[in-house]
């Protein structure tokens, strides 16, 4: 429809972030729908899928590993034996006050030993040629992988969160996982030596070709003239015709990297939408439903509920982190100043409460309707706007107020959406299906 | 001297900032407690709703100073406080009666409270968007400084000035005031207990003939009293955009919840806490240790524990740390 009426270019962009939202609408709705626990963390998630992204394709800064690499190593090496250290503590003396303030002094005194031992060498490679890099870089190759290890590192970051968060309440577990989401967006946002901070990352590799590559690619040209043969032929100037050609390379050039992009994002959705759906009716589903309905029971029938929930807690937040990489993967660019809770949190959760929450396809639907009209909200309202004040002079304040302020109902229009839902509809547009045998 | 001039430094630097930022945190807290002790949920629409009232002061402001009105030497917010809370307050009850209520009489789980607040955030932050814009602005008029720093200086002779700006007089001293109402009203007023007792037990409160709809209202219009306030002092010292208030959602939700969530007196210390830990690990000492210290063994570095970028990252540490620990905040407020 878009296409139509705008640009096949910005659909298929509408499209490309549509399937990236319903993946993370599928991780969402894989802990709130299977498991009932609410995590406000996506943005954190997301975003430590976009680091992957960036850690996995960059080439490494030789010259900044010279100068800090040796520092940084040495500084997780100190954060491992901390770890260590602790874990050796928790397990062999008895819980008691010597015990807890020990490990508080040990975890100050191993913050400050890190930080002061780190800091030349943090400086050491942030000065390294800082308006093109000022980072250690990554490791060279193709971005595809990191949208595994951005699940990888989603996952590791779930299950820490989910060992210390897990036990709290659910509206607690709300704020906790949103205030440490922006906990992590802070790190990554301040420690220029690992992700270049608020000076973000461009120019990432791609898993598509070029669209500058493919307008002198012979076979490309070819393809564009096959589709485009009737409109070309009644143009009868040989160079008119060879002008609008080239005006037609540029313009499918663009459409078909988005079509490769939407392809590649295709096969990861039609992929776990399968895992989701086979988890959803295996009996390990049926026992998570179990648990999400009467944990009391369930636990009583000798499953692990905080095993469990620590296990869909991850799993979920890995689905978001691939999500994340993906993200970064069709921009192209890592901009971590760019990650805010209204729109990686709360946008989602709209998702999946609008679109069914327990239910797959809900939550794909709700990833695609959502975006949609997160994206046209604005062309919409401003149409309306000029369609209720047609009769209003264009200099009247009130309707120039309102049109400079058209970008904001969006939000009004998602408030709304959600409100609605939740009192007509409160198990979205396609509710949960429970299938008794 | 040198003594007296780090003291002058700390306090410059440190108490009088905290004092001043914790007072607004409190307000806030205070008024995410009250929700959560008596409506029973997290409202996530907090900031925005603090962001609402503001944005009403803002607007009775420029029309007090378009008819000319001002307090002199006082900014001529304080004037238009009044009218900002009526506006907030008709807009909560508004949203209470066509978005909470529904789901108050349904006894929805606070999940699904939380939920719906979120939808009244989304509104609230379009409202107020599409209202005034997300522009940064200031709205304070009046006299800036009771005491300047080179002022200072020069009556004391000093080597450190001690700046006092009249928006943290103003803030600190109205949030004492309205704080020490609002526990009066709260322990002493018959009106009060029975809001005690309702955040207690709802049945029994019901039973000894308590009426609920009276006891919503009546923390509606607290709530929007608190909220006015605070979002006003906090534009008044600071400047008021949309999206900053947005984000003090989250210190003031650590600060509840550290303080003991439901508990207003753990929440109005809450605010302190988290005020004073973000400014005391972030600031640099190197200055302090200067004077404190002989000139031999001056450091080198800032001397400061955590760069400021972590200043929100400290909150919800000791926010986590806190959940770990304590889960029932450091004041008992409700068990998880």
């Amino acid at each position: 429809m878009v296409g139509i009426f705008q640009s096949w270019n910005i659909a298929l962009s509408i499209f490309n972030l549509c399937l990236i939202s319903a993946v993370m609408t599928m991780g969402a709705n894989i802990q709130w729908g299977y498991a009932g626990l609410i995590n406000f963390g996506i943005m954190g998630y997301t975003a430590l899928g976009g680091l992957a992204a960036v850690l996995i394709s960059v080439d490494p800064v030789q010259e900044a590993w010279r100068a800090g690499g040796f520092d940084i190593l040495m500084a997780l090496w100190l954060i491992v034996v901390m770890v260590l250290v602790i874990r050796f503590i928790l397990k062999r003396f008895e819980k008691s006050k010597i015990r807890t303030y020990s490990i508080a002094a040990i975890i100050i005194s191993g913050i400050l030993l890190i930080r002061f031992s780190a800091e030349p060498g943090i400086e050491a490679i942030e000065a390294v040629d800082p308006a093109k890099t000022g980072f250690l870089g990554g490791f060279g190759l193709p971005i595809v992988f990191s949208w595994i290890v951005g699940a990888l590192f989603a996952g590791g970051l779930a299950f820490i969160v989910g060992k210390v968060a897990l036990g709290l309440r659910a509206d607690y577990l709300a704020i906790a996982t949103l205030l440490i989401s922006e906990i992590v967006i802070a790190i990554i946002k301040h420690e220029d030596w690992l992700t270049r901070g608020v000076k973000n990352v461009i120019g990432l590799k791609r898993p598509a070709p070029y669209e500058v590559d493919l307008q002198t690619t012979d076979w490309f040209i070819n393809l564009v003239e096959k589709f485009n043969s009737g409109k070309l032929s009644v143009i009868e100037n040989l160079a008119d015709r060879q002008a609008a050609l080239n005006q037609l390379v540029i313009e499918g050039s663009s459409v078909f990297v988005k079509l490769c992009y939407s392809g590649l994002f295709l096969v990861v959705v039609i992929i776990l939408l399968i895992l989701t759906q086979k988890a959803l009716y295996s009996p390990w589903g049926r026992m998570m439903r179990a648990i999400r309905d009467n944990e009391e029971a369930a636990n009583a029938m000798g499953k692990n509920v905080v095993k469990q929930h620590l296990l869909i807690f991850i799993l979920g937040s890995a689905i978001v982190g691939i999500a994340g990489a993906m993200l970064v993967t069709q921009d192209g660019l890592f901009t971590p100043g760019s990650y805010r809770p209204m729109r990686y949190t709360f946008l989602i959760w709209v998702m999946v409460i609008v679109g069914g929450s327990g239910n797959n396809f809900g939550a794909i639907l709700g990833g695609f309707v959502v975006w949609f009209l997160w994206i046209e909200a604005a062309p919409i309202s401003l149409f309306l706007i000029n369609f209720f004040t047609a009769g209003i002079p264009e200099t009247n304040a009130l309707k120039a107020h309102l049109i400079e302020s058209v970008p904001y109902f969006r939000f009004l229009l998602m408030g709304l959406g959600l409100l609605f839902i939740m009192r007509y509809r409160p198990k979205g547009i396609l509710p949960e299906k429970i299938e008794i045998k | 001297m040198d003594f007296v001039n780090a003291i002058i430094l700390l306090l410059n630097y440190i108490f009088i900032p905290a004092l001043t930022y914790g007072s607004q945190l409190a307000l806030g807290a205070i008024f995410v407690t009250l929700i959560y002790g008596i409506l029973r949920f997290a409202n996530f629409a907090t900031g925005d709703m603090m962001s609402f009232g503001t944005m009403a002061t803002i607007l009775f402001t420029w029309y007090f100073q378009f008819l000319g009105v001002s307090l002199g030497v006082l900014p001529t917010a304080l004037l238009a406080i009044p009218f900002g809370i009526i506006f907030m307050i008709l807009y909560m009850l508004l949203i209470d009666k066509f978005v909470f209520k529904y789901y108050r009489h349904q006894k929805s789980p606070p999940v699904q409270f939380a939920m719906v607040s979120i939808g009244v955030m989304f509104v609230t932050q379009a409202v107020v968007r599409i209202i005034i814009g997300p522009a940064d602005r200031r709205f304070f008029d009046g006299e800036k400084f009771i005491i300047k720093a080179r002022e200072f200086k020069e009556i004391t002779g000093l080597n450190e000035g001690l700046a006092l700006k009249s928006t943290q007089v103003i803030t600190i001293f109205v949030t004492i005031v309205l704080v020490s109402l609002l526990f009066w009203f709260l322990n002493r007023t018959k009106t009060g207990k029975s809001m005690k007792a309702y955040s207690d037990n709802e049945d029994l409160a019901l039973l000894s003939g308590i009426d609920p709809k009276k006891i919503v209202l009546v923390t509606w219009v607290i709530a929007g009293i608190l909220a006015t306030i605070g979002g006003a002092l906090y534009g008044l010292d600071k400047s008021f955009k949309p999206f900053t208030y947005f984000n003090n959602m989250l210190p003031i939700f650590a600060a509840a919840i550290v303080g003991g969530i439901g508990n207003p007196f753990g929440a109005f210390l809450g605010g302190y806490v988290i005020a004073f830990s973000e400014i005391l690990l972030t600031y640099a000492y190197k200055k302090f240790f200067m004077y404190v210290l002989p000139v031999s063994m001056e450091p080198e570095g800032l001397v400061q524990l955590l760069s400021t970028d972590y200043k929100f990252a400290v909150s919800f540490s000791i926010l986590v740390i806190v959940l770990l620990y304590r889960p029932s905040g450091i004041f008992k407020g409700k068990v998880l």
